[in-house]
């Protein structure tokens, strides 16, 4: 499968001419730095799915509003497609460039510019880093919630257009809950304020609208998050199991005693011994699952919780629960858990990570119905996941110089994304759908709903210029790869012509 | 029956309800949809055809365990968190109750959150998913019933507070949690400048604090959480207990303020002043305005939310909290515009949504603002 632009399918790209763009964007904004030769260009031609490349057309570095602003108006009235870019660790292809396009970078936009302890927020620039958020305000006893397991690198930004979450948020939301406004630059160059530092807004609630929306409806050129106290203590629970849909079924039980834990994540045997391997954390490497589950608070509260959780792991059949120390004890089981993506890495060539969602009842079953399979399609599968949030990752192990194996793997992760929403979950939980999942949308919703997406993106993108191709399918392409799923007989989409 | 419950008094009025839009599409009519009719003093006038949407109620699956709950939009809302409190869960944005009749679908289409919402978020932060009727009368089904879910545009979040202008909602999806297992209300007759300096620096700090309102010259506070936490932080802060039944009254506007008896069906009468609601920024201070000297007032959300009873000039009031970074909206039935008007560029944009999803203007048209 490809999942470069495809015309045919995607819709057509306006050919334009490098060199008129370039001297018409320079001519615009004189002072904007535009890269254009190759070997300027080759840095940008993909995110964190790297097996998909595509050399931009030119890429931007703005530095000041007024450059992004002249550049959107020009783009717009050119109708040059823009694609935005963070920090390019996005996982679905979201920025992935456009041949025909120009690929608007927003990395130079590092500033923080104001932290308000009092009304605990913080107003940034987009090309933050997620991290660097809660070291400017930890000072002041206060951190910014999600933490995506990138955190270290991925910019505010992407993280609001990809609604990003991490292992806190199970118990404090993703980032929708935990942004209180944004400046968007619109693809005519309009400026606006959507939200606000009070706790809601007159209007339509764009704020959610633009969480998750991948750069489609319009550019992050500011956002202001809500800041919440550290907590003063937190305490981390292992608890190991000999057989993986037990570890499932004791996720359910600690949230059906009323306890929601700051993290509950959960790594199957292979995911534990490489991690093991690769950081040396105290895995015990011949479980078959092992849950961590954080629990944070006022230190009367999580002792009480830490009781109730201890209870219900020895109901559920762990074979053995251990409670963290001292915090370099705590550091240490997180460690394995924020590294097992390249301890996984270190096993195998190459891995491809998935980003289903399940409601978590369906755990155990879905787990089943992955390594089932994994043995079908003859790939290894590593599972590390977001067990609170029903939030899986599968880990697909191959081989890209292996003459088909990535289009095996890629085969695979469609059928686990499909058993993900066959047991009425979704296709991604916070990775986006970007390039990567545009065929699976059509699996997860019926033209009816796709066709409202579009209405979305044509209020706020009337030509289509924001990162075409994007996040939602066209109808053609659904009719074309819909077809792959076919229930009862039924094709989706009748009404449409078949390629 | 397994984890998953259905309630008995159900009723599925899907086809009808789409009938109806279709004729409203087919002959160009527009649409006023009503749930309980509890909250006719939000937003403005609409003419159109009543549809109602009492007879589709009924929770269709409720999952203790997974902490969600979905349910059809006629649903009253009394019926909903009697179903959860069985289990010892609830709604945690504590939606204002206007009596037995108010709906499931008004409640998300009103978009308002009572005394619990600077600490766990508001009704749109629990939204999971959402099924509604288009303006062809076709049903949608977006975001689901699993904790996250970022495929495609968020458009159930959207149609929260949106008062029904932006599509009928059918089905709601939302998440719930385990009421907490210890509470404490407490008073300190402290001025209001001492208050909001206390509540910012508690703010700082980890404390299980789930309210507080200033109000007749005291700061009251609850506290919610385990037990050994809040019996520590009711130590700490001192002061008087209070009736924990302050907040009920609170959140569902029966306070002498909010004169209980005046959002029922009577018509507003004109001896009363009319009930401004301010969202502005945490720490602004009171608002400089001679004109609210002595007025009536209830700072919640930690000073967040601000209710007041005042003849002020709208303009005025409304200038005031812009300045601030906040806005205002008036709920005195028939008020002419009770949202604040938005800046251009925004109002472009609603327009250009409103056009794209409701593109002949079938639903409560002109309820939120006069074009839309
Ligand atoms: C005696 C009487 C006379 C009235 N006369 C008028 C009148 O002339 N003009 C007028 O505009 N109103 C009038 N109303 C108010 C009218 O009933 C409401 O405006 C009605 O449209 C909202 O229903 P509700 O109050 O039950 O709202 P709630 O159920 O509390 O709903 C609040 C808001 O949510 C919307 N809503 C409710 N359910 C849904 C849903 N499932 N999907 C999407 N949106 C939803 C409503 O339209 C409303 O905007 C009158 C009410 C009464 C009792
Ligand atoms: C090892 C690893 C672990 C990860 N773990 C997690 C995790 O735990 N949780 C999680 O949610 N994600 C995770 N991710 C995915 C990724 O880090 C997030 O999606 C992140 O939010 C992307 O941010 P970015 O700045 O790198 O965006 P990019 O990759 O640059 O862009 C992502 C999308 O955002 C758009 N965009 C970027 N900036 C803007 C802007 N200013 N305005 C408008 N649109 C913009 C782009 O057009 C694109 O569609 C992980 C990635 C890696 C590599």
């Amino acid at each position: 499968m490809n999942i470069l632009h495809d015309e045919r399918l995607d819709g057509e790209l306006v050919p334009h001419d490098r060199a008129k763009v370039l001297a018409a964007l320079a001519n615009a904004a004189p002072d904007l730095t535009l890269l254009h030769r190759e070997e300027d260009l080759r840095p940008f031609e993909c995110d964190g799915l790297s097996a998909y490349r595509v050399l931009p057309m030119l890429v931007a570095l703005p530095e000041t509003l007024d450059q992004v602003e002249a550049l959107l108006r020009k783009c717009h009235e050119l109708r040059v497609p823009v694609v935005t870019r963070g920090a390019g660790t996005g996982l679905s292809g979201g920025a992935l460039p456009l041949e025909q396009g120009v690929l608007l970078v927003m990395s130079r936009f590092s500033r923080i510019l104001e932290i308000d302890a009092d009304a605990r927020i913080a107003r940034v620039q987009p090309g933050v880093r997620n991290l660097a958020i809660s070291e400017a305000v930890a000072p002041h006893g206060l951190y910014y919630a999600p933490d995506p397991s990138s955190q270290i690198a991925c910019s505010i930004g992407g993280n609001v257009a990809e609604n990003a979450g991490g292992v806190h948020c199970l118990k404090y939301g993703l980032t929708v809950h935990n942004v209180m406004s944004l400046n968007v630059m619109t693809i005519e160059g309009e400026r606006m304020t959507i939200g606000s530092e009070a706790l809601d807004s007159p209007g339509f609630d764009l704020l959610a609208l633009m969480m998750g929306s991948e750069g489609m409806l319009g550019v992050v050129t500011e956002v202001t998050v809500k800041l919440l106290p550290k907590p003063e203590t937190a305490k981390v629970l292992m608890a190991s199991f000999d057989d993986i849909e037990k570890a499932g079924t004791a996720v359910g039980a600690i949230i059906a005693a009323g306890i929601i834990p700051g993290g509950l994540e959960m790594m199957d045997n292979l995911a534990i011994r490489a991690a093991e391997d690769f950081i040396q954390a105290g895995y015990p490497v011949d479980a078959e699952a092992i849950l961590l589950c954080e629990l944070d608070g006022v230190e009367a509260d999580v002792q009480e919780d830490i009781n109730t959780v201890r209870r219900v792991l020895e109901t559920s059949g762990a074979t053995d629960i251990q409670l963290a120390r001292d915090d370099a004890e705590r550091a240490r089981f997180w460690a394995g858990r924020k590294n097992a993506f390249p301890a996984v890495g270190r096993m195998s060539p190459d891995y491809y990570c998935m980003d289903g969602t399940i409601p978590r009842r369906e755990l155990p079953r879905v787990l089943k119905g992955i390594s089932q399979l994994s043995e079908q399609y003859g790939l290894r599968v590593a599972n590390v996941f977001h067990a609170g949030d029903g939030n899986m990752h599968p880990l697909i192990l191959f081989d890209a110089n292996r003459e088909g194996e990535l289009a095996v793997a890629e085969e695979l992760g469609g059928r686990i994304l499909e058993l993900c929403v066959e047991a009425g979950g979704s296709i991604t939980g916070e990775h986006g759908v970007g390039r990567e999942k545009i065929n699976q949308m059509c699996a997860q919703f019926g033209s009816l709903e796709i066709t409202a997406f579009h209405a979305v993106k044509h209020a706020f993108d009337e030509h289509g210029l924001l990162n075409p191709g994007k996040n939602i399918p066209t109808l053609a392409r659904c009719a074309e790869f819909g077809a792959m799923h076919v229930h009862n007989n039924e094709l989706p989409h009748p009404e449409l012509p078949r390629f | 029956m397994s984890a998953t419950e259905t309630s008995t008094t159900s009723g599925d009025d899907l086809v009808s309800l789409g009938e109806r839009l279709k004729q409203a599409h087919r002959e160009g009519g527009a649409v006023r949809i009503e749930g309980g009719g509890t909250r006719h003093f939000t937003g403005r006038q609409v003419e159109g055809e009543v549809l109602s949407t009492r007879r589709h109620r009924g929770i269709t699956s409720y999952d203790p365990v997974e902490l969600i709950v979905s349910v059809r939009a006629g649903t009253p809302l009394q019926e909903l968190e009697a179903t959860l409190a069985q289990h010892g869960q609830m709604l945690p944005f504590e939606p204002p109750r206007f009596g037995a009749e108010s709906t499931v679908g008004g409640m998300v289409a009103s978009g308002l959150s009572g005394p619990r919402r600077p600490w766990a978020g508001a009704v749109r932060d629990f939204v999971l998913g959402m099924r509604v009727l288009d303006h062809q009368g076709r049903e949608q089904r977006f975001g689901g019933e699993v904790m996250k879910n970022v495929a495609g545009y968020d458009l159930s979040r959207l149609m929260v507070g949106a008062q029904g202008t932006l599509g009928l909602i059918t089905e709601v999806s939302l998440k719930v949690l385990p009421v907490p297992s210890s509470s404490r209300s407490l008073r300190l007759e402290i001025d209001r400048e001492r208050a909001m300096q206390q509540l910012a620096s508690w703010g700082r700090q980890p404390l299980p604090l789930s309210a507080a309102t200033w109000h007749d010259g005291a700061l009251n506070l609850r506290l919610e959480g385990g037990p050994g936490s809040v019996a520590a932080t009711a130590d700490m802060i001192g002061g008087d207990d209070l009736d924990a039944g302050y907040w009920q009254q609170l959140r569902d506007w029966q306070l002498p303020l909010f004169r209980d008896d005046q959002f029922r069906s009577q018509p507003f009468t004109d001896h009363q002043q009319p009930l401004w609601r301010l969202a502005l920024p945490a720490n602004t201070p009171a608002l400089a305005l001679a004109e609210l000297e002595g007025a009536e007032s209830i700072d919640d959300w930690a000073g967040c939310q601000r209710w007041l009873r005042s003849d002020i000039e709208a303009t005025t009031l409304r200038d005031a909290c812009a300045l601030a970074g906040g806005h205002a909206t008036c709920f005195t039935p028939q008020a002419a515009d009770p949202y604040t008007p938005l800046s251009p560029v925004l109002a472009r944009y609603h327009r250009q949504l409103k056009q794209q999803l409701d593109p002949n203007g079938v639903f409560n048209p002109g309820r939120l603002y006069p074009d839309f």
